[in-house]
C-alpha cells in the first residue's frame, strides 16, 4: 500500500495552478484535503503522474454566506463549514449533513468541495449540493465556468469536471422562507458510508400547509438522486401522516444490494428515512412562522 | 507473602501505559531504519496452477536488490511449512510453501518476494512481475466445501482434512427415548484477530559472528527461533528472536512461521543488509489468517424439567486453503461447547474441511464462540419449548460445586482429560441476574411493548479452559542496587505483563513495583518458552515467576540470614529490607545481600568494593560454596498437569429498532471467574476489550468472499472492526474468584473472557425482542429486515390456514 512515484507541485496562486494543469493535459490530479486521492493512490487504484497541491492558494480558503446563498472555496474544510455560525442560517442543512461526513479527524482535513468533487454516490454533500440545487465553479485555462448540480454528477467517482479545470467554488441556495430542511441516515457505524441517506427540503405555505417537498439521496443510485415527493404530501401540515412521502419514495427508488444491505432493505430505509425527514423538515418549514 | 505488603489484587495502574499513550512504544516498524525492505506478490486468484513467472519487467526497477520465487529456495526452505500442532484424525494435513509452488490456494498466497531500497520501489518491482496461471475453480464456504464438487486440494477426497469424533454415553439413544426433543442448525461466519498492527519482520545477519538477530510482532519469540533455525540450516544458538511492542496478537501471531518471517532472515542473509518487512492492512486481511466460519448441527433430548438427557452435536469447521495450526479450533468446539452444563450423553463430531481461502487458526476465543452459541441457542430452544425462565433451565443442568473437579469424560485441546478444576456455576448466575435485575425483566418488557418499543434480554454462559502447557519458566534476580530484574520467555502483545507479573514479584520479594524491571518474548534473556496464546500467560508464567521468586527469597533469606546472624526463618522483607522479625534496627537491605551473595575479584565501585573476595566471607571456605552460585537470582519452571477452567456468564439487553432494525445495545453485564485476580484492573481491561471483540463478531464483522473467492471487504472500510461508538459505553463488571488448586497462586486464565459469549448473548437478546429464534450470527440490520419480513410471511401464511 504505497503510491507507485509522482510528481508534486505546489503552486502558491490559482493561475499558476490551471497553467500547470493546462501542461500537464489529462496527467495532472489536483490534491486539496487527500482524505480520498491518497489511498487511492496508495492502494494503486490510480496513478497520476502529476499531483498539483493547492493547499498554498490562499484565495481558495474562503467560507462565506449571504442572502443568496453560502459558497465555500476549495480549501473550506468541513470543520470549519461545520461550525460556521453564518453557514448554519443561511443553510442549515450544510451543517446537519456534514457532522455525518466520516469522522472528526477526517472532517479536520477533508474538504468539502473536495468531496462533492469526488462524486461518490455514498457522499452526503453532493446529495445536498443536488437536493438544494447549487452548483460548482470550474477554473481552467480556457476560462471559468459554472456547472449545475443537475449537470455535475455523471456518475460513481465521476463529475462533468475537465482534468485541465479546479474547481473553485461550491454554491449552495439559501434556506428560502416557510422552508425546512433535515437530514438523517443509517450507517452501520458512526461515521461509515451511509447505507442510506437522505436530506430533505419542504417548504410550507402561509397557512402551514406543504407546498414544495423534496429529497436527496445517497446510497440508493449511481449518482446523487433527487425526488419531488411533493404529490404525496401535498396541502398537509407537518403533524398529519405524512407516511405517503415514504411510500412514494419506495416506489422511486431502484436501489443495488451490496455486502451490506440488501436492495430491500436500502429501498425500506429510503422510506422510512424519507418519512422521519420530510416530517422534520415540514415541521422546520412551519416553525420558520409566516412572517420570515 | 508479606504482612501488609500486598500487590497481589491491587487494581494499581499498569506501569506500561505512560510510555505507550505517550508515543514511545517500539512496534516493528520502528525499528531498522537503515534496513531495506521487502514486499511479497500474492495471487490474485483463489485456485489456480502456475505456469510461468517472468521476472524480466522487474529488473530494470530502481533500487531492486533482489527476487525470489520457489524456484529459488533450497534445502529446508523447499519444503512445505510445518503442520504445528498434529493430532491422529487429521487425515490430510496440508500446509503451504514459503512462497507458491505451482499452485495458489487462496487470493494473497505469497508467490515471489521482492527487495529493494524501500518499500516503495519493492512494490513498483512487485508489479511488474508477471505471471501466467491456469484457473482452477475455487470452492468457496462450508456449502461448498462439504458439496465437493470441486476440490481444493486434488489428492484430499471431499475436502476433507480431519474427521474427528468424541462420545460419553450414548447419546443417539438417550435423544430417542427422551420426553422432548428438538433439532438446531446453527452457523457463525468467519472473522479474524485483526489486530492493530499487523506481521512484521526485522532481521539482521551479522557476517562477521556468522549469526542472526530476528525481531518480530509474534506472539513466540521461542517458536520463531526454532523455526528459522530449522528453516535457514542454522544452530538454535546461532539465531535471537527479539519482540519489540507488539501492537496486538488476539491468536493470528501464534502462528509460526510465517512466510515472512523465513523469508527476510533468508535475504538479509543471502543480502548482508538488514532487511524488513511490514504488512500492510489489505495483506494482513488477504494472508494471514481468519476464524470462525462453522456450522453446527444439534440435536437433543431433555426431560419435562429441561435436563439434558443426550446432546449430539455434528459441525463442520472451515479450515481455509491449508491446515498449519492442526485441529486446535474445532477441537476447542466439541469440547468447550459443553459449558457449565453436564449433559447425560453427548456425541460430538466434526469434519474440518478445506476451502480456497485464508487460513483459519485461533482467534481469541478460538472455537469458543461457536460451541457457545451452539450451546447457548439449545438452552434458550428448551426453554422456549417448555415455557421454562432461560435461567432455570440453565441452572438446572449445571455442574454443582460440590462436583469439582468434574471430569466430563473427553479429551481437550491439550491432549489431557476435560477436567474442570473448580468453579461455581450458580453462584455466577445469581451474581448476573442480580446485576442485570433478571426477575425484574418481565415486567420491563411488557412495559417497553406497550410503548412500541422492541427490547430484549440476553443471556449466555461459558467455561474457557485456560493456562494450558506444557510449561513456562521465570528468572527473577536481585542486582546490587536492590533493583529486581525479571524475565520469562513468553511474549506480551499489550496485556500489561510489566505490571501483573511485577505485582507477583513485589509480594514474594517485599519490594516496591517500582524497583521491578519485566523482560518478555526475548530469546537471549530466556530461551525456553512456549508462547502468550489460550488465556495461559498469567496462569503459566505468572506461576512460573512467583516460583523463581520463591527460590530467589530463599536464597535471600539464607544469605540475610548469615550476615544478620538470625535463623531464616526468623526474617522478613519489607520495602527492599530483610529484617529479623520484632527487632527493629536489625536488618540489611537486598542490594546488600546481593552484594555478599557474588565474592568479586574487580571492583569498580562502592558495592563491588564491598564484594571483593578479601572483603566477604570465611577465609577457609571456598568463595563460592560447593552447590552454591555467584549471585541474587531463582528461576523455576511452571507445567500443569492440565488446563485450569475460568468460566463467565454474560447478560445484554438491546433495542432494536422497529422501523430500521438497527439494533442498540443499553446494558452489558459480566460477571466472570478467572480464579485470583492479580490486577482486577488489568482483568477488567481485558474483558472491556473482549466484549468489544464480542459486539464485533455478533453485530460486524465478516469476511465477505464472493463466489470466486475475492475477499470484497478487506479494508477497514469495508470489515465493520466496532468503532468506539458502537461498543457499550459501560460495561457492568462484577467477579468471583474461585481459585484453581492447580498453580501456586490460584490463577486462572482472563484474556478470552470478553469475546467468548458475545454471538449467543446477542442473538439470545435479539430473540428476546424480536419473538422468533436467531440461528445464525453475525447478524446486520438488514438480515434482521429480510428475517422479520421472513417470520411475517410465514405468520401470515399461517394465520390463512384452517
Amino acid at each position: 500500500m504505497k503510491p507507485p512515484a509522482f510528481d508534486y507541485s505546489r503552486p502558491e496562486t490559482l493561475e499558476e495552478a490551471v497553467g500547470l494543469l493546462a501542461e500537464l493535459s489529462s496527467g495532472g490530479k489536483v490534491l486539496a484535503g487527500g482524505q480520498s486521492l491518497l489511498p487511492i493512490l496508495s492502494m494503486r487504484l490510480a496513478a497520476p503522474e502529476h499531483l498539483v497541491d493547492i493547499n498554498r492558494i490562499a484565495e481558495l480558503d474562503t467560507i462565506s454566506a449571504g442572502p443568496d446563498g453560502v459558497r465555500l472555496g476549495a480549501l473550506a474544510r468541513h470543520a470549519a463549514v461545520e461550525r460556521d455560525p453564518a453557514v448554519r442560517s443561511t443553510q442549515p442543512l450544510i451543517p446537519a449533513a456534514l457532522r455525518q461526513v466520516a469522522h472528526p479527524t477526517i472532517r479536520n482535513r477533508g474538504t468539502t468541495l473536495g468531496s462533492i468533487v469526488h462524486a461518490d454516490p455514498s457522499g452526503e454533500m453532493p446529495a445536498v449540493l443536488a437536493l438544494l440545487g447549487g452548483s460548482v465553479t470550474a477554473v481552467s485555462a480556457r476560462g471559468r465556468r459554472t456547472i449545475s448540480a443537475a449537470e455535475f454528477f455523471l456518475g460513481p467517482l465521476e463529475s462533468a469536471l475537465g482534468p485541465d479545470e479546479i474547481a473553485v467554488e461550491a454554491y449552495f441556495p439559501a434556506l428560502a422562507v416557510r422552508s425546512g430542511t433535515a437530514f438523517a441516515e443509517v450507517s452501520r457505524r458512526h461515521g461509515d458510508y451511509a447505507v442510506c441517506g437522505v436530506a430533505a427540503l419542504v417548504s410550507v405555505d402561509q397557512e402551514r400547509r406543504i407546498t414544495s417537498a423534496r429529497a436527496g439521496y445517497l446510497s440508493i443510485a449511481s449518482t446523487p438522486l433527487v425526488l419531488d415527493l411533493t404529490e404525496a404530501v401535498l396541502g398537509r401540515r407537518c403533524a398529519d401522516d405524512l407516511s405517503a412521502a415514504g411510500r412514494l419514495a419506495r416506489q422511486l427508488v431502484e436501489p443495488d444490494a451490496d455486502i451490506h444491505a440488501s436492495a430491500d432493505y436500502r429501498r425500506d430505509l429510503a422510506g422510512v428515512l424519507s418519512d422521519r425527514v420530510i416530517t422534520e423538515a415540514a415541521r422546520a418549514a412551519a416553525g420558520s412562522g409566516p412572517g420570515d | 507473602m508479606q504482612v501488609g505488603s500486598s500487590y497481589l489484587g491491587e487494581p494499581i495502574a499498569r506501569v506500561e501505559d505512560p510510555r505507550l499513550l505517550t508515543g514511545g512504544g517500539r512496534y516493528l516498524d520502528d525499528l531498522g531504519q537503515d534496513a531495506v525492505e521487502l514486499a511479497v506478490l500474492r495471487s490474485p486468484h483463489a485456485h489456480a496452477r502456475i505456469l510461468d513467472i517472468d521476472v524480466s519487467g522487474a529488473i530494470d526497477v530502481p533500487g531492486l536488490l533482489a527476487i525470489y520465487t520457489y524456484d529459488d529456495l533450497s534445502g529446508p526452505l523447499a519444503e512445505p511449512l510445518p503442520l504445528l500442532i498434529p493430532h491422529p484424525s487429521i487425515s490430510a494435513g496440508r500446509t503451504q510453501y514459503v512462497l507458491a509452488k505451482d499452485e495458489v490456494n487462496y487470493v494473497g498466497e505469497a508467490i515471489a518476494v521482492v527487495v529493494a531500497e524501500n518499500r516503495y520501489l519493492a512494490e513498483d518491482a512487485a508489479e511488474r512481475i508477471e505471471v501466467s496461471y491456469e484457473l482452477l475453480p475455487p470452492v468457496v464456504g462450508l456449502v461448498a466445501a462439504r458439496e465437493a464438487q470441486q476440490l481444493v486440494h486434488r489428492d484430499v477426497e471431499g475436502n476433507v482434512a480431519a474427521h474427528f469424533v468424541q462420545q460419553v454415553g450414548d447419546a443417539a439413544a438417550a435423544i430417542a427415548a427422551a420426553p422432548h426433543r428438538l433439532s438446531l442448525e446453527l452457523s457463525v461466519e468467519r472473522s479474524a484477530s485483526t489486530p492493530l498492527e499487523g506481521r512484521g519482520v526485522l532481521a539482521r545477519w551479522d557476517t562477521d559472528s556468522q549469526r542472526l538477530r530476528v525481531w518480530t510482532s509474534t506472539q513466540t519469540a521461542t517458536g520463531v527461533r526454532a523455526a528459522i533455525a530449522a528453516r535457514l540450516g542454522l544452530d538454535l544458538g546461532s539465531v535471537e528472536v527479539i519482540t519489540p511492542d507488539v501492537g496486538g496478537g488476539f491468536g493470528v501471531k501464534i502462528v509460526h512461521p510465517w512466510p515472512e518471517e523465513v523469508l527476510v532472515p533468508m535475504a538479509a542473509r543471502a543480502l548482508g543488509r538488514a532487511v524488513k518487512f511490514t504488512e500492510d492492512r489489505r495483506e494482513h486481511f488477504i494472508s494471514s489468517a481468519h476464524e470462525r466460519a462453522q456450522l453446527h448441527e444439534v440435536e437433543v433430548g431433555f426431560d419435562d424439567e429441561g435436563h439434558l438427557l443426550g446432546l449430539s452435536v455434528r459441525f463442520w469447521h472451515d479450515n481455509g486453503a491449508y491446515l498449519p495450526y492442526g485441529l486446535i479450533v474445532p477441537i476447542i468446539t466439541s469440547t468447550q461447547l459443553l459449558g457449565p452444563y453436564k449433559p447425560a450423553a453427548y456425541r460430538v463430531e466434526f469434519e474440518s474441511l478445506y476451502t480456497n481461502t485464508v487460513i483459519v487458526t485461533p482467534y481469541r476465543g478460538a472455537g469458543r464462540p461457536q460451541g457457545v452459541f451452539a450451546m447457548e441457542r439449545t438452552m434458550d430452544a428448551i426453554a422456549a419449548e417448555l415455557g421454562i425462565d432461560r435461567a432455570e433451565v440453565r441452572a438446572r443442568n449445571f455442574i454443582q460445586p460440590e462436583e469439582m473437579p468434574y471430569d466430563h469424560g473427553l479429551i481437550f485441546q491439550d491432549g489431557r482429560p476435560l477436567v474442570y478444576d473448580s468453579g461455581d456455576f450458580p453462584a455466577t448466575l445469581d451474581k448476573l441476574k442480580a446485576l442485570v435485575g433478571w426477575d425484574e425483566w418481565p415486567a420491563y418488557q411488557a412495559q417497553a411493548r406497550a410503548s412500541g418499543r422492541k427490547v430484549g434480554l440476553g443471556l449466555a454462559c461459558y467455561v474457557e479452559g485456560t493456562g494450558v502447557g506444557p510449561y513456562e519458566g521465570g528468572h527473577v534476580q536481585i542486582e546490587t542496587t536492590g533493583k529486581v530484574k525479571v524475565s520469562t520467555g513468553l511474549t506480551s502483545q499489550g496485556q500489561g505483563h510489566q505490571t501483573a507479573f511485577a505485582q507477583i514479584v513485589a509480594d514474594e520479594l517485599g519490594v516496591a513495583i517500582s524497583d521491578i524491571e519485566v523482560v518478555t518474548g526475548d530469546t537471549r534473556r530466556f530461551p525456553y518458552a512456549v508462547g502468550t496464546f489460550a488465556s495461559r500467560a498469567a496462569v503459566m508464567s505468572g506461576s512460573a515467576i512467583a516460583l523463581a521468586a520463591r527460590a530467589a527469597r530463599a536464597k535471600i533469606l539464607r544469605v540475610a540470614a548469615d550476615a544478620l546472624e538470625a535463623a531464616a526463618e526468623d526474617l522478613e522483607i519489607v520495602d527492599g529490607m530483610v529484617r529479623v522479625k520484632g527487632a527493629p534496627g536489625n536488618e540489611i537491605a537486598l542490594g546488600t545481600v546481593a552484594v555478599l551473595s557474588n565474592p568479586l575479584r574487580y571492583a569498580f565501585d562502592e558495592a563491588s568494593k564491598a564484594a571483593t573476595q578479601f572483603a566477604v566471607g570465611d577465609p577457609d571456605l571456598p568463595p563460592v560454596a560447593e552447590d552454591d552460585e555467584p549471585g541474587l537470582e531463582g528461576k523455576d519452571y511452571y507445567s500443569p498437569l492440565r488446563s485450569t477452567f475460568a468460566n463467565g456468564m454474560h447478560a445484554v439487553i438491546v433495542e432494536t429498532d422497529p422501523d430500521t432494525a438497527e439494533v442498540a445495545i443499553l446494558r452489558y453485564c459480566v460477571v466472570h471467574d478467572c480464579g485470583t485476580l492479580i490486577n482486577p484492573r488489568i482483568v477488567e481491561g481485558q474483558i472491556h476489550g473482549g466484549v468489544a471483540q464480542g459486539v464485533a463478531g455478533a453485530l460486524y464483522e465478516r469476511m465477505a468472499y464472493d463466489e470466486s473467492g475475492q475477499l470484497q471487504n478487506a479494508s477497514f472500510m469495508d470489515f465493520l472492526m466496532p468503532y468506539v461508538s458502537e461498543v457499550p459505553e459501560r460495561i457492568e463488571i462484577d467477579h468471583l474468584e474461585t481459585r484453581s488448586p492447580l498453580n501456586p497462586l490460584g490463577i486462572k486464565g482472563a484474556g478470552e473472557a470478553g469475546v467468548i459469549p458475545g454471538a449467543a448473548v446477542f442473538a439470545s437478546a435479539i430473540s428476546d425482542a424480536e419473538g422468533f429464534q436467531i440461528t445464525a450470527m453475525p447478524i446486520s440490520p438488514s438480515e434482521l429486515f429480510e428475517l422479520r419480513r421472513q417470520h411475517a410471511a410465514n405468520a401470515a401464511q399461517k394465520g390463512t390456514q384452517p
